[in-house]
């Protein structure tokens, strides 16, 4: 197939960026998009031009590196699907596929489809842990975990840090993002002591990195290539208000509610 | 030279323990004065960083990626193995000891391979600990399953993403030490060389990668947990970044570099589907516990797979192998689909793949328990080859996947060069010859909580660090070679890219020192990889500056090293005149094709030292000692 794809290109964060219009034939239908732009590199690089900045490092949907908006949606238009894996079955000759980085303000951008999403380092670096060191645990299965707690738990924890929930937010919220990490630990016995502690903690550390606040739309959960469920940020609604109310003193003070909707 | 493995004496159960007590401790109030250096965030280098910060050292992380979440730990599906025996089905520390040094085909060091064992309990206690969400049983116990052909259930896992959840927990912990302050993470950085003063690895030299900048890190000693090097071949199972350069920046230090040949082969891969394929996407082997391997009798055959009737089929392991039947170890799986294919029988559009069926499976269980055992992974394949497995059968063929080779290191986990320790998939240490699944995870973890802890703290306590100045000889030369050599990459302006290098040596490379090598296939080779390489620095060109984000130059940078690497692979394979494990020498095969070892003349760690650009590197050889698993053929017909 012979497809235009549609850059933005940007040298770096000083400098104005602007879409840039490639035609690629030879498109296989069976390579992915970042292969496409594999494709579209070579090329750009014996012409002796610049090519195209985009991240990527697993190529199989896990490590979260890929990522940004084709035609207008995060990672693309197939379902539970990141752009490393998103073949070009999905276009049709002739078509014209936009790509533009995650625009949000806790994302700034780096140069042409790369953002920093530092900010999600962050936020986990504030709670998103079981405060346990090297050494103090106990045998595994002191700690019983019924099938359907850890399946919970599971759902949550598959997050794979990407940015496509915060990419396709039009209030550039983390709350799914957050609320994963909230939930994956707080579901579990593990998790429980420091439950009000973590939420409340990382909810003022999301908030501190300046991404937006949630209003219950559900843009994240469609964009996510994992499908984490809307529910993970009901959680962590009901866990920070509880923190705030526990007024325990140890704890760090509550900020603002970070849901409207809830 | 001599190596001298430092393994304990004594019976092999006491030996950790000993170590363990004879190692000299650093006064608690004196953690803090010493500086440490982790070069790689996966589950080898999180796990170390978090735990010596936890102990009060100050230690500064790195990783080439955005976040240390990102390591490619975070890729491994299947599961980890821990000699817990939950299920009672006969496991215990010396029977997983046993099933590792024999999957290894005797080409690992006995002392090294019961500690993994012996700790591997531990590593389940503390993923629990941080809130792993492992696989559950009804009543809330961890479950437990068989994995790549061991005979009792000893591997735990999360879904299929194992290392995705094992890697998070170390992140986690990791996260917790930046929040304390006692780690400095420094991501998106790569090494590029190591700085070794009178003696003693002290610093690395590092490039930002959005910057372009070098920086000097100067401290008590440097961890190298920097991952696999699959990537020689271009094609395979690894991220797009995996590299050998921190490794091998620090052979060319001094460090000596074993068994470089033993790499392994995955049998249950995605088949390539053309010229632009950027890498290779593995399919968990539990698949094999149901799925059948089998490929039309008649060559050629270009009926679709359900339209093969079962006489005209030939499930060549279960008729090879009765008693492991499709559970044959990975080397064996590979090998067999390889020479089905390259005498013509391998299906789909190229012929290289063979057929992996459910249908029986799902005949027998139903669709459900195999949804509910498989499913993400059906998914996965769906969605990169547009066909349904439930429906039809898989096309699998084999991929490079992990390296078994890397830095010489003493039981300590401690190099050549002192100072210069090196964990997980960048150490030669636990899997001689053959990894077996669902270890390498546990032995990356091993590495990092529960053996650096001890073994960095003797070397700290029984040495003296004089401070390092930035302006030492030994340093700035470090910097300018580093720099010498981005700009030669930037200056070349030839007219092949980078990748198109990167392919040719990898096709080199598995044609030749890939799943069956033989030592007149080697010797072409090397002079192939040395033509090659001598165009590369006349003909590569890399675009861009070297002062942004240029991953062109990244790249230029690691495939100039992979090169060199090539070829001692090839010298390696070369000079091991038998075959072991995923070393496959044609010349060296019993008659029934399978791999033929030389015990009498090759029972060692081949570990190779630099001795200058062009000079044929020198072998140093640590004899293998078997006293608790008596080598013998391994058979599993
Ligand atoms: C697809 C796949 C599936 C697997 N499944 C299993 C399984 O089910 N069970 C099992 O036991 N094993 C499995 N393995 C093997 C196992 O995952 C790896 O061997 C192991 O995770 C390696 O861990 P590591 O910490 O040594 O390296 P990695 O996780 O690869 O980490 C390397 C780190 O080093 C950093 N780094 C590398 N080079 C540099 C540099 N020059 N400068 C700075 N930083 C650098 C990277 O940024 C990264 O943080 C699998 C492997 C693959 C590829
Ligand atoms: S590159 Fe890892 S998720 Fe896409």
């Amino acid at each position: 197939m012979k497809l235009t794809l549609k850059i933005w290109r940007q040298k770096n964060p000083n400098e104005k960026g602007a879409f840039v219009r490639y035609p690629v034939d030879d498109v296989d239908p069976e390579m992915s998009i970042l292969e496409c732009l594999d494709v579209l590199n070579e090329t750009l690089i014996l012409r002796g031009e610049v090519p195209v900045a985009f991240e990527h490092d697993c190529r199989e949907g896990i490590c979260g590196s890929c990522g940004f908006m084709i035609n207008g949606v995060a990672h693309g238009p197939e379902r539970a699907t990141t752009a490393c894996q998103l073949t070009m079955r999905h276009f049709k000759d002739g078509d014209e596929v936009v790509m533009e980085p995650w625009r949000a303000k806790a994302f700034p951008l780096v140069k042409d489809l790369v953002v920093n999403r530092r900010a999600f380092d962050h936020i986990i670096e504030a709670g998103g842990y079981v405060s346990v060191s090297t050494g103090q645990a106990p045998d595994g299965n002191t700690i019983l975990v019924g099938k359907e707690i850890a399946d919970q738990s599971m759902d949550a924890a598959a997050c794979i840090g990407c940015g496509a929930c915060v990419a396709a937010c039009p209030n550039a919220s983390a709350a799914l993002f957050t609320g994963a990490k909230i939930t994956h630990l707080g579901t579990l016995p593990q998790g429980e002591p420091e439950r009000e502690r973590r939420a409340l903690s990382m909810v003022a550390q999301m908030n501190a990195e300046t991404f937006g606040n949630c209003t219950n739309i559900g843009e994240c959960t469609g964009a996510c290539p994992k499908e984490i469920p809307l529910e993970v940020i009901a959680t962590m609604n009901r866990d920070y208000v509880c923190a705030s109310f526990s007024r325990r003193e140890d704890l760090p003070t509550p900020v603002l509610p970070v849901a409207t909707g809830a | 030279m001599t190596l001298d493995a430092k393994i304990p004496s004594g019976p092999i159960e006491q030996a950790w323990a000993q170590a363990c007590f004879d190692m000299k401790l650093v006064n608690p109030a004196n953690k803090r004065k010493h500086s440490l250096i982790v070069v790689g965030s996966g589950l080898a280098g999180g796990a170390a960083a978090a735990s010596l910060g936890e102990l009060g050292y100050k230690v500064k992380c790195f990783c080439f990626q955005d976040s240390p979440r990102r390591a490619h730990s975070i890729a491994a599906q299947g599961g980890i193995n821990a000699a817990k025996n939950y299920p009672n089905d006969g496991e215990s520390v010396f029977r997983l000891f046993y099933d590792t040094v024999k999957g290894g085909d005797f080409r690992a060091r006995e002392a090294n391979v019961y500690r993994l064992a012996q700790i591997s309990g531990k590593i389940i206690d503390q993923c629990v600990a941080q809130g792993v969400p492992f696989a559950r049983e009804y009543g809330g116990s961890l479950t437990n399953r068989s994995f790549g052909g061991a005979q009792v259930s000893r591997t735990f896992y999360a879904r299929g993403q194992t290392g995705q959840q094992l890697l998070l927990g170390a992140y986690q912990a990791l996260e917790r030490q930046i929040h304390a302050g006692s780690v400095t993470m420094i991501p998106r950085t790569e090494m590029l060389d190591l700085i070794v003063v009178d003696g003693k690895a002290r610093g690395i030299v590092a490039r930002n990668v959005i910057s372009g900048k070098l920086s000097v890190h100067i401290a008590d000693a440097v961890i190298l947990a920097t991952g696999g090097y699959s990537n020689v071949y271009y094609l395979s199972t690894n991220a797009k970044g995996s590299n050998t350069t921190a490794i091998w920046r620090a052979y060319k230090r001094g460090a000596l570099f074993a068994n470089p040949c033993f790499t392994q082969i995955h049998p249950t891969c995605i088949p390539v589907s053309g010229d632009y394929q950027s890498k290779l996407t593995l399919m968990s082997e539990s698949l094999r516990n149901d799925g059948r391997i089998w490929v039309p009798k008649k060559k050629g055959d270009t009926r679709l797979p359900n339209e093969i009737p079962e006489e005209e089929r030939d499930y060549y392991l279960e008729r090879r192998y009765p008693s492991f039947g499709n559970l044959v170890p990975r080397d064996v799986a590979s090998r067999n689909a390889k020479a089905i294919c390259d005498e013509g029988g391998g299906v789909g559009k190229s012929g290289l793949g063979v057929y992996l069926d459910f249908s029986e499976a799902i005949g027998r269980l139903g669709e459900k328990t195999v949804r509910e055992r498989y499913g993400n992974l059906f998914e996965m394949y769906q969605r990169i080859t547009d066909e349904n497995p439930y429906k039809t059968a898989m096309r699998i063929y084999p991929a490079v996947h992990y390296t078994m080779g890397g830095l010489w290191v003493d039981y300590q986990l401690q190099s050549t060069i002192p100072g210069l320790f090196v964990l997980g998939e960048a150490n030669f240490s636990d899997h001689g010859a053959n990894r077996l699944g669902a270890s390498a995870l546990m032995q990356g973890l091993s590495d990092g909580y529960f053996i650096i802890p001890y073994t960095v703290g003797n070397y700290l306590a029984t040495n003296k660090f004089a401070k390092v100045d930035e302006s030492r000889a030994e340093v700035t030369e470090a910097v300018a070679s580093v720099q010498q050599k981005t700009d030669k990459l930037l200056s070349i302006k030839g007219k092949r890219t980078v990748d198109s290098f990167h392919r040719e040596l990898g096709k080199i490379t598995w044609d030749y020192c890939g799943m069956a090598r033989t030592a007149e296939g080697l010797e072409g080779a090397i002079g192939k990889i040395r033509a090659l390489r001598e165009e590369y620095w006349q003909n590569v060109t890399v675009p861009g500056s070297g002062d942004d984000l240029n991953e062109s130059l990244e790249k230029a940078g690691r495939v100039a090293d992979f090169f060199e690497l090539a070829e001692l692979m090839c010298i390696d394979a070369r000079d091991r005149n038998e075959s072991c494990g995923g070393h496959f020498r044609e010349e060296y095969q019993t008659p029934e094709g399978e791999a033929q070892r030389d015990d009498e003349h090759y029972s060692y760690v081949a570990a190779w030292g630099y001795r200058g650009d062009g000079a044929p590197p020198e072998l140093t050889k640590e004899p293998l000692e078997f006293n608790y698993v008596h080598p013998s053929q391994r058979s599993y017909k």
